[in-house]
């Protein structure tokens, strides 16, 4: 049963191989002059003014939550779409009871203006 | 063992080793070409430009020879940590794509899929979604503004457009009735009569006799032509490659989340993102294109054809070489489709973009899915 897990195994070790043969190079070839104005993080050629730790905008939040609900829906359709064919009418029945209740829901946050940028 | 490590090296020789290179050189090329004028041909060596592909080498010596900057203030573990967890997804997706069916050699089965997992689909769902830590963990370990602007936009879109990702496919999943790749394959290694459906309704005899004759491959880009090009859509999206730039968005944010990035750390999400290119590639042709199907010729017609003539391991053999051929031709078709698009549409704004994620693409999907669902129900049912 997990045997089939092995080849996903084996390309993890090669991808994290890549990735450290690669920056593991880059330490090795690449120079280090290093001084504070250098290391200063980019803004413009100004000093940096305001932290980045701070607060954003609530946008992002909101569309976060959205993914919970949606990405939830999406799992739970993909079995279905596997095993349509099976299940027949009761599924499909079954399937669009549990829809409408997000359509409702994704109609309501659109009038709300969840999805305006 | 044995097997596994060579079908690994293989799909990583092809991906990493012959797409990646060349495709940093198509992109110019082809940007070039489109826009009328001389592309990259400066990389020389000994006088020897070899039509600009030396570019990919020199890229990298370049990017291997490039000073390694952490700002000050910045996380130095996830600093270091999110280009790598960039660019694992990309690789490891590669695991569950079948380059090729399954061939048998007297008591041996050869199948030509890294990791044939049952619910393959899902792993790449799940595993997509771990890019999304890659930018958000770059933005938020640099210290810089920008970077966290990139960032932020980054992981709204891509979570966005996995959402809609998910859904747009669920209607080929119906059609197929399997989640496993390689079934998905073999499911469209076959034919449909294009007018069949009208047997149901009785109505099949009265068709002229050439019109009854007409097939298709039954490949998704047929059963399903809506569905793939919302997933295609998609799934260019989640690849933050223009038109869907908004995360990097280099006239505004700078270079958005990798902005603190030089030398091979940048290169790492580079190579992320041109590798993504064939990989989605893959994806694309084995859930839409009939991945190595042949068309007209399914795999036992053709076996029927090769092995009398060339005897029994030698014609499986050639099946093997055909398909695995067909396969990434099929791939480099997808490939050349992305470059075009990319080098076509101009960027879009962000609110465009996540417009279209979930006012258009996803009360489509949604639809798609009841449509298809009720389509097959309604005509299957009538028999």
């Amino acid at each position: 049963m997990l045997a089939e897990f092995n080849g996903v195994l084996l390309m993890l070790a090669i991808a994290l191989l890549v990735a450290a043969g690669m920056l593991t190079g880059h330490r090795l070839l690449g120079p280090s002059r290093r001084f504070d104005e250098k290391l200063e993080p980019f803004e413009c050629g100004e000093k940096q003014i305001v932290s980045p730790h701070q607060r954003f905008s609530v946008k992002f939040y909101l569309v976060a939550m959205l993914f919970v609900i949606f990405d939830l829906e999406a799992v739970f359709f993909l079995p279905y779409g596997a095993l349509f064919r099976e299940l027949g009418w009761f599924g499909f029945g079954a399937i669009s009871v549990f829809t409408v209740p997000l359509v409702v829901g994704l109609l309501y946050e659109w009038k709300k203006g969840a999805l305006e940028w | 063992m044995v097997e596994l490590v060579i079908k690994a090296l293989f799909m990583l020789l092809v991906m990493m080793g012959a797409f990646l290179p060349l495709i940093t050189w198509v992109e110019r090329k082809q940007a070039a070409l489109m826009q009328d004028r001389i592309g990259a041909n400066r990389a020389d060596l000994g006088g020897i430009r070899a039509i600009g592909l030396l570019h990919p080498a020199a890229d990298v010596l370049k990017l291997l020879t490039k000073e390694d900057v952490v700002p000050a203030g910045a996380n130095r573990v996830l600093h270091l940590l999110a280009p790598v967890i960039s660019i694992v997804p990309a690789i490891i997706t590669l695991a569950v794509i079948p380059f090729g069916g399954i061939y048998t050699y007297g008591e041996t089965k050869l199948n030509l899929v890294i990791a044939d997992i049952d619910w393959g689909m899902l792993y790449v769902f799940a595993v997509g979604s771990i890019a999304t830590y890659g930018a958000v963990i770059a933005g938020w370990a640099s210290n810089n503004n920008w970077s966290l602007l990139g960032s932020m936009r980054a992981s709204a879109q891509m979570i966005s457009y996995e959402v809609t990702m998910g859904l747009s496919v669920v209607g080929l999943f119906m059609a197929l009735g399997t989640l496993r790749l390689p079934e998905m394959v073999y499911a469209q290694d076959a034919t449909f009569r294009v007018l069949g459906f009208l047997e149901h309704f009785g109505l099949f005899e009265t068709l002229p006799a050439w019109l009854s004759w007409i097939t298709l491959p039954s490949w998704g880009i047929f059963l399903q032509p809506f569905g793939f090009i919302l997933f295609l859509t998609c799934i260019m999206a989640e690849n933050k490659r223009p038109p869907f730039s908004a995360p990097e968005g280099e006239s505004e944010i700078v270079a958005g989340y990798h902005t603190e990035y030089s030398g091979m750390r940048f290169g790492l999400f580079y190579t992320a993102e041109f590798l993504e290119v064939p990989v989605i590639g893959a994806l694309v042709a084995t859930l839409f294109l009939g991945g190595w199907s042949i068309p007209w010729l399914p795999q036992e017609t053709l076996l029927g054809v090769l092995v009398p003539v060339a005897g029994e391991g030698f014609g499986t053999t050639l099946c093997l070489i055909l398909h695995v051929l067909t396969f990434l031709l099929k791939v480099v078709v997808l490939v050349w489709l992305q470059m075009a698009i990319r080098w076509t549409l101009p960027a879009f704004r962000y609110d465009q973009i996540m417009d279209l994620c979930w006012k258009i693409i996803l009360p489509l999907s949604i639809a798609n899915i009841f449509v298809t669902g009720l389509f097959i129900l309604v005509v299957e049912g009538l028999r």
